[in-house]
């Protein structure tokens, strides 16, 4: 629903990734931002208007210019060498000097030309061979022609920016450990995601992608709140943000307590909460607290407090004021309790879990909100966590098919006569620990006899129960 | 159930994922009245799966019980009938992802082979994109077709048989993507740039051989594709193993042993009745490599229209 139509282009107040080679940054476009990127400085005004995936040239002044095809210039009768016995370097191959170059650039002379002078004044340019010749423009094409192409955020284009840039931001998760993660972790539009992550936003926005605004994703953070800053590097439309919740991980606890306490305290709450819908809740707040649960204390008593802040303020301050303030908090109080009941339904459609916390103790508790036959990935940087999560996750049970895995990337120079591997990544992509959730047995649920459990099971059963998990 | 939308309860009609354990397990056509046969026992459909919930634990005839999964893209991977080499999720991954794929995509691909690649595109595109595939061979086109309708996706999908080197794509201007997995790729990247949208868009080609890769890859910069790309992804899956090494005797005495730091944190050493050191191991959990990995699939090159 949210593509098709008119062919994406670049907007004011958007979101764009500049990128120059193999090299990548985001921006938002703003009129009259200096923007620096590979030691250029450069306007985005004109680029506005354009399609997604126009090169520009960087013109005096710092104007971007659309970038014409040009043909190769150097087709001329070609001459080249066989091989290199000749070639000697005396360092004094190349004729033009720094301060000539320097002149060149100062003089405001395209890029193209300052190449096509440096090839003309190397003496040993004709002698090398084609292969040779062909590396050194484009070497020098890299250095001196100032393109930049600007496109279209995508987990493709983030990911790998991150990787490269801030792998330390990320937990050095790669880009293909990224895409593995998705594809086992099944995401598709109308999943109810669980997303842990403190990879700076990226995975979310990943998630966020693949759903395209359908279903929702309840998002659990540590601290004060969610890190979103490569999500909105995605220029996501707004719609795509209606059914993304957050939820203090420092809640869970009470949350899963709360929920083994059932109905009364439930109850408690939704009144509360139907009070503070139907009402200016100004009366309701110093009753408000009493009702809540001892469970979510901490998080009343700061609610309570602003809101007798609030009474106050309220012949001094101006009236407007006090009311956004309210409303703030009544927003913030509302947001919690419906990701609190998405969580409480524990029907969620799959958990992805990438952040630099000990993945065990988060796996054991957030596997309780997903439902039964349902994929789960874990990320780490590192193995041993992961190795012992899977053994702990084999003591609770409910999961099944359990798999560590990594993977390797290969990357490719593909040229005629000249194909080879470019580099090998290993070991610095992280580790996945992926799964699926099964139906937990009854009685299991407060796992203290599991033991009375066993003995329960006709014996042949339990041999298989052994060689049958994962 | 369908492959793009997931259900709580087991119905008629749905294909589940019988799963017995060790990457063990086959999909079945669930069906009233009908039974299926595993190692621990008899499946009565009508009884034992219709009406449970997926992720259920259900026992057979023999005593012996089996989990009943909810199929997913990746699953069906792992079970469906081999009419072609298939590709695999590892593979599978990065190229959805480096063809931007997500709801609302439409993208175009050949051969449809045995649907492997098929059911994650229709899953990564649903509920607006739509997928229009490729099979020059009518039965491999026909039964992809019959298997779509029964997974509940045939509304995303469409399936064509003709030669898509000779005849394209049979749509043009429309997709956001495309992927080939044929023979000779370089024969339809003309035919991959006229289906792509006109604002462009991106392409991957699978090949074994990096011969293949070198005649796709001259094709595409002919016909005008930028950010030519061409990288190669394996998997690495480990067993999680706990280890006993044994400590070797140096003729050390009890004392040297222990200041060593060896049998301190060692719970099998300090629980174990044997005192005589020279049998002492130390234990540890280690992620063990398969003995055997797949060394390779294909190369896979992507690039851009733009």
């Amino acid at each position: 629903a949210m593509e098709g139509g008119p062919s994406p282009r670049i907007r004011e107040g958007g979101c764009a990734v500049l990128k120059r080679g193999d090299v990548f940054k985001a921006v938002s476009v703003l009129r009259r931002r200096k923007i620096i990127f590979e030691k250029q400085w450069f306007y985005l005004d004109n680029a506005i208007g354009h399609v997604y995936g126009t090169t520009f040239e960087v013109t005096s002044g710092g104007n971007l210019q659309p970038k014409q095809e040009v043909e190769e210039t150097t087709t001329e009768a070609k001459e080249a060498g066989t091989d290199n016995r000749n070639i000697v370097d005396d360092g004094k191959s190349q004729k033009l000097t720094h301060d000539d170059i320097k002149a060149l650039k100062d003089k405001g002379i395209k890029g193209q030309e300052i190449v096509q002078q440096l090839i003309e004044n190397s003496t040993t340019f004709r002698d090398k061979t084609e292969f040779a010749q062909d590396k050194y423009i484009k070497k020098k094409k890299k250095k001196y022609e100032a393109i930049i192409t600007i496109v279209k955020p995508s987990t493709r284009i983030l990911s790998t920016m991150y990787y490269a840039r801030e792998p330390g931001k990320i937990n050095h998760l790669r880009y293909d450990t990224l895409a593995q993660m998705l594809t086992l972790g099944n995401i598709h539009a109308g999943n109810k995601m669980i997303v842990m992550e403190t990879c700076a936003g990226l995975v979310l926005g990943a998630v966020m992608e693949r759903m395209g605004g359908y279903g929702s994703i309840i998002q659990m953070y540590p601290g004060g709140g969610p890190v979103r800053a490569a999500t909105s590097c995605f220029g996501f439309p707004k719609a795509f943000f209606d059914n993304l919740h957050e939820f203090p991980l420092s809640q869970v606890q009470s949350l899963l307590c709360g929920t083994l306490r059932a109905e009364p305290e439930e109850s408690a709450l939704l009144q509360e909460e139907s009070n503070g819908l139907s009402e200016e809740k100004q009366q309701e707040t110093e009753e408000a607290p009493m009702e809540i649960s001892p469970a979510e204390e901490q998080d009343t008593v700061d609610i309570a407090a602003g809101d007798v802040e609030c009474k106050e303020n309220k012949e001094k301050e101006n009236k407007e004021n006090v009311r956004e303030k309210q409303i703030k908090q009544w927003e913030r109080r509302k947001k919690l309790k419906e990701a609190a009941a998405l969580l409480r339904e524990k029907n969620a459609d799959g958990l992805i879990v990438a952040s630099k916390f000990h993945p065990t103790p988060l796996l054991l508790s957030l596997l309780e909100f997903v439902a039964p036959s349902r994929p789960f990935v874990v990320y780490c940087q590192y193995k041993e966590p992961l190795l012992e999560c899977y053994t702990k996750l084999r003591e609770r049970g409910g999961v099944i098919n359990l798999k560590l895995s990594e993977s390797w990337l290969r990357n490719y120079q593909v040229l005629p006569d000249r194909s080879h591997p470019k580099l090998t990544m290993s070991g610095g992509g992280g580790y996945l620990l992926s799964g699926i959730t099964v139906l937990l047995e009854r009685g299991s649920a407060d796992c203290s006899n599991s033991e009375a459990l066993k003995v329960e099971e006709p014996s042949s059963k339990r041999c298989k129960l052994q060689d049958l998990p994962c | 159930m369908s492959f793009v939308e997931y259900g709580d309860t087991i119905k008629d009609g749905d294909t589940a994922i019988v799963f017995l354990g060790h990457e063990s397990m086959f999909p079945v056509k669930v069906q009233h009245g009908t039974v299926t046969q595993t190692k621990y026992g008899v499946i009565r459909h009508s009884t034992d799966l219709i009406g449970k919930k997926y992720g259920s634990k259900v026992t057979c005839s023999k005593g012996g019980w089996v989990f009943i999964l909810h199929p997913t893209p990746e699953l069906w991977t792992m079970n469906l009938p081999h009419r072609t080499q298939i590709l695999y999720s590892t593979d599978i991954s990065i190229i959805t992802m480096m063809l931007e794929l997500k709801p609302g995509s439409i993208v175009c691909e050949s051969g449809t082979g045995s649907g492997s690649l098929s059911h994650a595109l229709i899953r990564t595109v649903a509920p607006t994109g739509h997928l229009y595939t490729v099979e020059f061979h009518q039965q491999r086109a026909e039964k992809a077709q019959e298997e779509f309708r029964e997974h509940g996706v045939e509304h995303l999908v469409t399936v064509t048989n003709q030669d898509v080197c000779k005849n394209g794509f049979g749509v043009s201007n429309i997709a956001d993507a495309v992927f080939l997995d044929i023979p000779s790729p370089w024969e339809a990247i003309g035919h991959a740039k006229s289906a792509l949208k006109a604002e462009g868009g991106r392409i991957c080609s699978f090949s074994p051989c990096i011969e293949q890769v070198q005649r796709t890859c001259l094709a595409m910069e002919e016909y005008g594709f930028t950010e030519i790309n061409t990288l190669e992804i394996l998997l690495r899956v480990y067993n999680v193993r706990t280890i006993s090494l044994q400590i070797p005797d140096l003729g050390k005495t009890a004392e040297d042993n222990s200041s060593s730091g060896f049998d301190s944190s060692n719970p099998s050493h300090q629980g174990s009745p044997c005192a005589n050191l020279q049998q002492g191991t130390v234990q540890f959990k280690s992620g063990v490599p398969l003995r055997e990995v797949v060394g390779h699939t294909g190369y896979l090159t992507f690039a851009t229209k733009s």
